[in-house]
């Protein structure tokens, strides 16, 4: 495999428990804590997904000859 | 077969956005963009090969290396665009989708002036003006 997929389930996976915790934290009346870790999940995917996003856009300037 | 592998990427990552839409989290948004993100970056590599090819074939016909480049040029803003406007799309802002497009057409536009005067130089320099 040329590429790694595995970032996908990562992804999907931390979802997932962040709602996990969201709701489970809803239940036990903590309602600003539960959106305070729906944040911080959507905060760690957010640096993988910039990692990634900022690899491509490099590739992209290199493939396309758009250096300045 | 990596179309196979693409395609799988694709329906893995609907089920997931699906799964995730359910518990209403914004995640689900960043699972489209690190699905686009995949595929983009593996289209890439085999792009680069046939505009490897494109830059071979216009240097044994000796074409001049500036027209070439423009028009490379020209293609990858044209996906740069395209990629920011569908994810833009995607998240539910028309209006900023369009002008990410209206953007991309500016800057084709701008890169595009060298040719267009070397043109306009050609057809002039034809006409007999006195």
């Amino acid at each position: 495999m040329i590429f790694d997929a595995s970032i996908l389930f990562q992804i999907a996976g931390i979802g997932i428990i962040v709602a996990m915790i969201h709701t489970i934290l809803k239940q036990m009346g903590k309602e600003e804590i539960a959106h305070f870790a729906t944040l911080v999940g959507f905060i760690i995917v957010l640096a993988i997904v910039i990692n990634g996003l900022s690899d491509l856009f490099q590739k992209i300037k290199s493939v396309f000859l758009l250096q300045g | 077969m990596e179309i196979v592998q693409l395609v799988m990427i694709g329906i893995i990552a609907s089920i997931f956005y699906l799964i995730l839409q359910e518990f209403g989290a914004p995640i689900g948004y960043l699972i489209i963009l690190v699905t686009s993100i995949l595929i983009f970056s593996v289209v890439i590599n085999h792009i680069s090969d046939v505009f490897e090819l494109i830059h071979n074939l216009g240097e044994r016909a000796s074409i001049e290396g500036m027209y070439i480049e423009t028009i490379l040029k020209i293609v990858g803003i044209a996906y740069l665009t395209e990629l920011g406007s569908s994810l833009t799309k995607d998240a539910g802002l028309l209006s900023i989708a369009t002008k990410i497009e209206l953007a991309g057409k500016v800057f084709i536009l701008v890169i595009s002036i060298p040719i267009m005067t070397a043109l306009l130089e050609a057809i002039i320099n034809f006409l007999p003006v006195h």
